[in-house]
């Protein structure tokens, strides 16, 4: 039997993106794109921003390897950029950013990071932090490039 | 220690029972992971140390810690002893010359150690002597593709600061390397052979006696990474004919922070050093300096005086335990690792089947690096961290193997002196219940 910790890291949200991947296959047109590796183990994500109107973002793509966490982080990530500001997405990279380093003790607010709240059990395993981080260094590095 | 030095086992191999005194022995494997008791199976990376090398580093720091190779007072000659007494125990113990082993941080510096005295050599540096360390255009530096980073960093680096050529001897699909490539790679131009004894990914043995007869009929120097078996096997450097290896000592249940160099004598002698500066000088001027012969002329600056004795102290247990021994059970725990995880649906375990020592087969360690079907090996590793069982995920510092099997990452159990059948067992059972848990089967 897995424990609790366990299932509350792995929570089926979790598996559904890691199996279904949003926004996986890069698509030209790029306005910024960026590739982080995780030297640790190996586990790679390549990411494109695509721009829409008025400053916003359309979409992210994205290709990659790696675990579960990183996978479905990206995942997770793809249905959040719909159409926000890089002002709002940097926003919503900081509180991601402050969930992930918070070992356990916030919960992660769902108006702004939707349902990748529930990668916040990976606060808890400071070895898989790099791992559900991959994707949204990113994305922040290809906004700060265009 | 509960090893009786005056009983040595009879049979190349332990029974359950010693293995139980064994465990009694290090501290650690009676903590528990996770509300689980701890399952290590990760000695591959680091070992665990038993109380009396802890004891040993202790009692330096209580008893006897001064300056050594310096200084006239009681102290200075007690630490100045220990400290040579250990290089005499590692020498014994990997059938070597007492001036043949030079203190390193750990593995990765040793083997740095050599490429920079051929660079320095490169340079100038060494006179006559260092002719044969000298590299150009031309000249080629032969390693093998199943290579932990730390032998083939440096040797890209080497090749790039001199111009020389790095080639690569493959793998067969099995991860056997490919002897017939190395016979057309290894010749004349060949100034360096590098390899590892042990792969730290694949488990197997490589056939060192086949490519040192090819270096040597070439005059090329070889140098053996010893690091996955030193702490696993007996080891008899000078009947292996290498010409260096390194080692590191925390895989051996000694202390991280200390590394050993082996060189033949007249090979070191003859290197350019790398690290310069105080103790390994004879007489200083202003522009220029004379050097100490070797082992101390690389050894420069304050040495890694504790962790060196705890590393003899840790030699003295497994010598007492036997390496024979060691080497028996741990054949039997990695049978039985490598039959439990290839008989699971969805594992494929890397590297050769393997084969009893002795046979035509390829040896195994008691070490199984694998991957499981539609799941990550970080997702592996958690599940069974989850259970208490401690198991290494990711490429191993080994890059290049990964990419030839075309995968980037593996989950590795290996096992060491004081693991059990019920370890084996554990970790094997967990890794039948990963792809459920994660939903792919």
């Amino acid at each position: 039997m897995a424990s609790r910790e366990l299932e509350g890291l792995y929570q089926q949200v979790i598996l559904d993106h890691a199996k279904e991947k949003h926004g996986y296959g890069l698509r030209d047109a790029a306005s910024g794109t960026s590739h982080q590796i995780n030297p640790t183990c190996g586990d790679e994500v390549t990411l494109n921003v695509h721009r829409g109107e008025a400053g916003r973002i359309a979409s992210i793509s994205w290709e990659g390897q790696g675990c579960s966490i990183s996978t479905a982080s990206a995942s997770l990530l793809a249905d959040l950029v719909d159409e926000l500001t890089a002002d709002e997405l940097e926003q919503r990279i900081g509180a991601f950013r402050e969930l992930m380093q918070s070992k356990g003790a916030l919960e992660g607010d769902e108006e702004l990071l939707g349902d990748a709240v529930a990668l916040g059990g990976v606060s808890r395993y400071i070895t898989r932090i790099k791992c559900a981080m991959l994707p949204w260094v990113a994305l922040e590095d290809a906004l700060a490039k265009g | 220690m509960t090893i009786d030095l005056n009983h040595p086992m009879s049979s190349a191999t332990l029974e359950e029972a010693e293995v139980e005194r064994i465990r009694a022995d290090f501290p650690i494997l009676s903590r528990s992971v996770n509300g689980h008791p701890l399952v290590y199976l990760d000695s591959g990376a680091t070992s665990q140390k038993p109380q009396s090398v802890i004891d040993v580093e202790r009692a330096y720091y209580e008893e006897s810690n001064a300056a050594v190779h310096r200084g006239a007072h009681t102290l200075a000659g007690e630490a100045t002893e220990l400290f040579e007494n250990a290089r005499a125990t590692v020498a014994r113990f990997v059938g070597a010359e007492d001036d043949e082993i030079v203190w390193t941080s750990n593995a990765t510096e040793g083997i740095n150690l050599i490429a920079y005295g051929m660079s320095n050599a490169t340079a100038g540096r060494g006179g006559a002597a260092a002719e044969r360390f000298r590299l150009g255009e031309g000249d080629e530096i032969v390693v093998t593709e199943l290579e932990h980073h730390a032998n083939l960093v440096p040797w890209q680096e080497l090749a790039l600061r001199t111009g020389a050529t790095l080639k690569v001897i493959g793998l067969d699909d099995d991860g056997r390397i490919r002897l017939d490539e190395a016979a057309q790679l290894i010749g004349p131009r060949t100034k360096v052979v590098a390899f590892a004894h042990v792969s730290n990914v694949l488990g197997a043995v490589n056939p060192v006696a086949e490519l040192v007869a090819l270096a040597h009929a070439h005059g090329a120097l070889v140098v053996l990474d010893a690091c996955q078996s030193a702490p696993h096997m007996p080891l008899n450097l000078h009947e292996l004919d290498v010409d260096f290896a390194v080692f590191s000592g925390h895989k051996m249940l000694g202390p991280t922070g200390v590394g050993v160099l082996y060189g033949r004598s007249e090979l070191l002698n003859a290197l350019p050093p790398f690290l310069t500066g105080g103790s390994m000088i004879t007489t200083v001027g202003l522009t220029e300096s004379a050097f100490l012969p070797a082992p101390m002329r690389f050894e420069a600056g304050t040495q890694r005086v504790s962790q060196a004795i705890a590393l003899a102290s840790a030699v003295d247990y497994l010598s007492a335990v036997g390496m024979a021994q060691i080497n028996g059970w741990e054949a039997t725990l990695g049978r039985r690792l490598y039959d439990g995880l290839s008989a699971i649906p969805g594992v494929r375990v890397l590297g050769p089947a393997g084969a009893p020592a002795g046979t035509d087969g390829i040896e195994r360690v008691g070490l199984a690096s694998f991957v499981v079907d539609g799941v990550h090996a970080h997702d592996v590793g958690q599940f069974l961290d989850d259970r208490g069982i401690a198991v290494r995920v990711g490429h191993h510092c080994a890059q290049p193997v990964h990419r030839r099997f075309g995968i980037t990452a593996t989950t590795r159990a290996s096992a060491y002196l004081y693991n059990t059948p019920a370890d084996v067992d554990a970790a094997v059972e967990a890794v039948a219940e990963v792809r459920s848990f994660f939903r792919v089967a």
